[in-house]
């Protein structure tokens, strides 16, 4: 019962964020320079003064403030995302169509990032001063200084332009007709370099917070009861600092989702990938705000789901965690 | 004196921020001087386009419309520099007030505070850059607004940890007791005591701040005006196939600046928080 309550007022809480996140995408267009109406239809539809009339009905600009706010959330809430000008579409036709390639994109790099971050933090705290050790903390500090878009860049130019390895953008072979498993085999080809280069920069984060976290659980009262017990090296490691080393880096990877999706705009870009963050950095060159304002809507909402999700494993995965907090 | 010396004589045993002090004192030069060096304006066309790099004349190459890339260099490290301590001065100065106010009083201050910066946290940071620049118009003043409003959430909630049980210390109950006020019991009396901490994690803010920047100028989203790295491999990036050296050279300055921030920050992580030392690990 209690658990179900936590669950519950998690969800009221993540329902909170986002009713703000709308609020503050209201106040976005409205503290923008210029005309909202104008801000709203982009540059390619602000020449159009019929269809800024209709804006401002639509909208209610002339209206006081507070309806305008209740105008804009009825909106969103029944999926209305506004219309892209510049692309003839609903924004949130455009959302739906981009979401799932990024999902596929961000989910690939959080879960390689992962494993191979935490592998990499266990070895280098396991090994700790000596030269794996070393080894491993150097190459997590470079990748955690590398911008992702020069990652992705030189990937291109490695194994695409030179080795000729992997095809360098798009998330299919443009003009070939594939078939059933061909064509997975041809999107898998695709994803690598993208998904790489998503995931070399939070491997290093997870690596350096792995590190961190073990070191701190090894030198703990209960691993030092169990290692005067007499409790076997390799059980203590798996039982007792491996689960509690584990556990924070895991949660924290879930709170910090929203930095895939942030990263997934430049990967995306480089890459031609077609995603939300591909439609994120297309809307900012043609000036087109309300698929802009889609996008933040759509991944903070992404971000909530996640934490969410995050919120609940937890609380099923360590008995000891305040259902109250 | 004497404490510098301890100081310097901790920071100095961790040898990486050695190496990482001296990088960044190389960067700094170049920022400062570089272009005296190279006084041309990094916009010119220099000569013939896509000349390959480890010429006389560029030694590192020049891009798509001649444009010489160690010149592009030497005037972006200004701009990323600037605008990566420009912003992060921005966002502690936003964190330690709210952090402070919220450490400091707590009961419904604190709750309206850490829901705010909860929610600030919550939301993906570089997509809400992306949106403020782009709304914005993209020009020094929003860039650096957008890096602040990132950013400020976590020295927020540094601060105020460190002010929750800062305050329940003598010094300040005494300071109460002489009738002091609010404002100068937080920031003369209090703030003093929770500076290591914050430079610390500014100096990490910096690298980060800066890792922001350059995506925001790739994108197309830097100051029309200033010419940064991040714009070089933007304008650059259709070409990376001709002429890898046009993008391959600014980001290897990012990549320097940016670990040597890093490493520098480590080691006075080190040198400030003795307690929290990676000494004997």
């Amino acid at each position: 019962m209690e658990r179900l309550e936590y669950i519950a007022q998690r969800l009221l809480k993540g329902v909170v964020v986002l009713l703000g996140i709308v609020v503050l995408n209201f106040l976005l267009i409205r503290l923008a320079p210029g005309d909202p109406a104008a801000v709203m239809a982009g540059e390619a539809g602000a020449s159009d003064e019929l269809f800024l009339q209709q804006l401002r009905q639509q909208f209610g600009l002339d209206r006081p403030l507070w309806e305008q706010l209740w105008a804009y959330i009825s909106n969103i809430l029944s999926f209305d995302f506004g219309f892209s000008y510049r692309q003839q579409r609903p924004v949130i036709d455009l959302l739906a169509e981009r979401l799932p390639p990024t999902l596929l994109l961000t989910g690939t790099a959080f879960v390689l990032s992962l494993v191979t971050g935490v592998t990499l933090g266990v070895m280098a705290a396991r090994r700790a001063g000596r030269w794996s050790d070393s080894a491993i903390t150097v190459v997590a500090l470079f990748f955690y200084a590398t911008p992702l878009f020069w990652v992705g860049l030189m990937g291109v130019f490695l194994f695409s332009v030179t080795l000729g390895w992997l095809p360098a953008f798009g998330m299919g072979s443009v003009g070939v007709k594939l078939t059933g498993f061909e064509r997975l085999v041809d999107a898998a080809r695709h994803l690598v370099l993208p998904a790489l280069t998503l995931t070399l920069f939070h491997m290093a984060v997870y690596a350096r917070m792995t590190r961190a976290s073990m070191l701190e659980v090894r030198d703990q009262d209960f691993v030092r009861t169990a290692r005067a017990k007499g409790v076997a090296e390799g059980r203590i490691l798996r039982r007792h600092v491996l689960r509690n080393a584990i556990l924070p880096v895991v949660t924290i990877a879930g709170m910090k989702a929203g930095y895939l999706l942030g990263g997934s705009i430049v990967v995306e870009t480089v890459f031609a990938w077609p995603g939300i963050g591909r439609l994120a950095y297309e809307a900012v060159l043609q000036r087109d705000y309300n698929v802009l304002l889609g996008v933040f809507l759509v991944t903070s909402a992404v971000v909530i789901a996640v934490n969410l999700a995050t919120d609940i494993v937890y609380s099923l995965v360590d008995p000891r965690i305040e259902l109250g907090a | 004196m004497a404490a510098l010396a301890e100081f310097w004589r901790r920071y100095r045993r961790n040898k990486g921020a050695v190496v990482g002090l001296a990088v960044l004192c190389l960067i700094l030069a170049v920022a400062a001087f570089g272009p005296l060096v190279y006084p041309d304006s990094p916009w010119d066309m220099a000569g013939a386009p896509f000349q390959p790099p480890f010429s006389a004349a560029h030694p590192l190459g020049t891009d798509t419309l001649g444009r010489d890339v160690a010149t592009g260099i030497v005037h972006g490290a200004r701009v990323s520099l600037l605008i990566g301590f420009v912003a992060t001065l921005v966002a502690v100065g936003l964190g330690v007030v709210v952090g402070a106010v919220a450490g400091y009083f707590g009961g419904r201050i604190d709750d309206v505070a850490m829901r705010l910066t909860e929610f600030f946290q919550t939301i993906p940071s570089f997509v809400f850059a992306v949106v403020l620049v782009a709304i914005f118009t993209p020009g020094i003043g929003s860039i650096v607004t957008a890096i602040a409003v990132v950013s400020w959430p976590a020295v927020a909630r540094l601060v105020r940890g460190e002010f929750l049980t800062l305050r329940t210390r003598e010094f300040v109950q005494a300071s109460v007791v002489l009738g002091r006020s609010a404002r100068h019991i937080i920031f003369v009396e209090i703030l003093p005591n929770a500076v290591s901490p914050i430079i610390v994690s500014g100096s990490l803010m910096v690298a980060t701040a800066i890792l922001v920047e350059s995506s925001l100028s790739f994108l197309g989203l830097g100051d029309p005006n200033m010419m940064s790295w991040g714009y070089m491999i933007g304008a650059s990036r259709s070409v990376v196939r001709l002429a890898w050296w046009c993008s391959f050279f600014p980001g290897l300055a990012i990549l320097l600046t940016v670990l040597a921030l890093n490493l520098v920050g480590e080691g006075l992580s080190d040198a400030l928080n003795p307690r929290l030392s990676r000494e004997g690990r």
